[in-house]
């Protein structure tokens, strides 16, 4: 465990010197900020459209950072010829591909709360700015809590992107990794399609093999519930655990999939 | 950085001279490439709503443009697209459905005076949500300001008093809309309901009708005036100073928005001035009932 620390603490130190994570937080504040512009176009739904703006700027970063921080974590290693070094430590190769992922997860959570922190900032000063017959007309009060849920969720979301990355990381150049986790992650907000093709192909086989895609690839869509919380609309609890736990299976699943390849690359 | 500082300089100098005699080519009707809403949902991937955001901001931009644009004959043709693509991704965005059929129902020059394709934007929330009274009112009163089919207006006000929170006076305006639609003092009733409203474009709709009214309401007091002035002096008064000095009226009368009225040389007809905002009116004003005929 205490390897598995020090490695995520490495990667930690290293995103943090990384000063592109950076430019897309900072990028994404402005983006919220500016998001007041716009109001005078939006016939008083500036709310609305701050908060669809926030939340989407915190899914889209935060899915750019886990990408492109992501798809490097192993393949840099080898590539700088630095994991001669990594692996000649007492350190095993699973301890080392966990603390890498433990570490950026635990960079992207500080990212996107300092993200959560300005949006919130934002919404502040338009609650703060608004007068009361404006705010009565809100679908929901701007610094509505459930907003979080919408947050957390994205934060799990992101996490299974940073899986699949590390994941392709293991075997394939940073390209390459880049281009399949980006299909995935796209592929993953299609899969309710996968699993009602059985009602639109003839063929028992076809769709078949359609629902088992449905399950083996990641399913990203459930994890999306911004345009519920931004409407004020309920969104159950059990659905966000069940979400949340399938975040963390699904993790895992990945997390030891990278490992059993990493165990088995020879880099001689 | 003094050399940046110089090319930024140029880089903005040469973009001036460029515009200067340069226009961009400007499609008579924008396209919407993707028409279909479920296509661009799936598209949209997570983001659905924020593409409604787009297309919502797109859509206020467009109905803005053409109705404050110069002369020539105005198309609203891409409004309703626009808005059935807004609501298709993002079924719960209940001001695109009822500002988008205010939008709608304006008569032209000032929207495209499709009171229909209002109605069918409403009624495709009630199909995503048949619990908000507000749909239903509005139908209604598409019905009651538009169409003037006072029966239908007081059935779509009814379906909205059952609804679950609807507000108290939608059965009694139903009752009303039925025994004495068209009147004035109705549409005023239904006007200042929604002066009420929390939506601050409706709040202003509102507004903007209730002055209209009023401008009405003067126009109805000052046409017996200038009648009297006519079968007396078998003429025109030259203005409305003469008018209101020989028929002793306090002032030169004004409409709600501080312009003076106008009466037609031939006719006698009077009506608000081309130069106030409350034109042109949405009803005939001098008609008994104060309503278009």
């Amino acid at each position: 465990m205490r390897q598995v620390v020090l490695v995520a603490g490495a990667v930690f130190r290293e995103s943090v010197r990384d000063r592109v994570p950076y430019s897309m937080v900072l990028f994404a504040v402005v983006l919220m900020a500016a998001s007041f512009l716009i109001s005078q176009l939006t016939a008083g739904q500036d709310l609305k459209i701050i908060k669809d703006l926030g939340l989407a700027a915190l899914s889209i970063f935060g899915m750019l950072i886990a990408v492109f921080l992501g798809i490097g974590l192993v393949s840099k290693e080898v590539e700088r010829k630095s994991i001669f070094g990594l692996l000649a430590k007492p350190i095993t190769r699973a301890q080392l591909v966990i603390g890498k992922y433990a570490g950026l997860v635990a960079t992207l959570v500080i990212n996107l709360a300092v993200m959560t922190a300005a949006f919130y900032a934002v919404l502040a000063f338009m609650n703060y700015s608004a007068p009361e017959s404006v705010r009565a007309g809100w679908a929901a009060p701007a610094l509505d809590p459930r907003l979080l849920v919408a947050v957390v969720l994205i934060v799990a979301e992101v996490a299974v992107v940073t899986a699949i990355a590390l994941f392709f990381s293991t075997f394939s150049s940073p390209l390459l990794s880049a281009v399949l986790t980006l299909g995935l992650w796209v592929a993953g907000h299609f899969n309710a399609d996968l699993r009602n093709f059985g009602e639109v192909v003839d063929s028992p086989v076809i769709a078949a093999v359609a629902r088992g895609l449905y399950y083996v690839l990641p399913n990203l869509a459930p994890f999306d519930v911004k345009a519920e919380v931004v409407h004020g609309l309920p969104v159950a609890m059990r659905h966000v655990a069940l979400t949340l736990l399938y975040a963390a299976v699904y993790s895992a699943l990945l997390l030891t999939a990278s490992v059993a390849i990493f165990r088995r690359r020879d880099f001689k | 950085m003094g050399l940046m500082a110089l090319l930024l300089a140029a880089a903005i100098a040469v973009q001036v001279v460029r515009d200067r005699g340069w226009v961009p080519y400007e499609p008579p009707n924008p396209t919407l490439w993707v028409q279909s809403g479920p296509l661009m949902q799936r598209l949209s991937l997570s983001y659905a709503n924020l593409m409604a955001d787009v297309y919502w901001i797109r859509a206020v931009v467009y109905y803005g443009g053409v109705r404050r644009g110069g002369g020539g004959a105005k198309s609203y043709e891409g409004l309703y697209p626009l808005l059935n693509m807004v609501t298709s991704l993002d079924p719960h965005f209940r001001v695109a459905y009822r500002f988008g059929a205010i939008f709608l129902t304006e008569a032209y020059p000032q929207g495209p005076g499709r009171p229909d394709q209002a109605i069918q934007l409403l009624e495709r929330g009630i199909e995503q949500d048949n619990g908000r009274w507000e749909y239903f009112h509005d139908i209604g009163f598409v019905y009651y300001w538009w169409l003037h089919d006072y029966p239908k207006a007081a059935e779509w006000f009814l379906k909205g008093a059952e609804r679950p929170n609807a507000a108290n006076w939608l059965k009694p305006l139903a009752a009303t809309t039925l025994a004495t639609g068209g009147q004035r003092d109705t549409a005023r009733q239904l006007w200042t309901e929604l002066l009420k409203s929390d939506m601050g474009f409706i709040h202003g709709q509102a507004e903007f009708r209730l002055k209209q009214l009023d401008a009405m309401d003067t126009i109805s007091e000052l046409t017996p005036v200038l009648q009297r002035f006519i079968n007396r002096e078998h003429r025109l008064p030259q203005s409305w100073q003469e008018l209101a000095a020989t028929e002793h009226l306090p002032q030169v009368p004004l409409d709600p928005t501080g312009v003076s009225f106008v009466f037609d040389s031939n006719t006698g007809r009077i009506d608000v001035s081309r130069k106030s905002t409350l034109w042109p009116l949405p009803i005939d004003a001098q008609t008994p009932a104060g309503l278009p005929q």
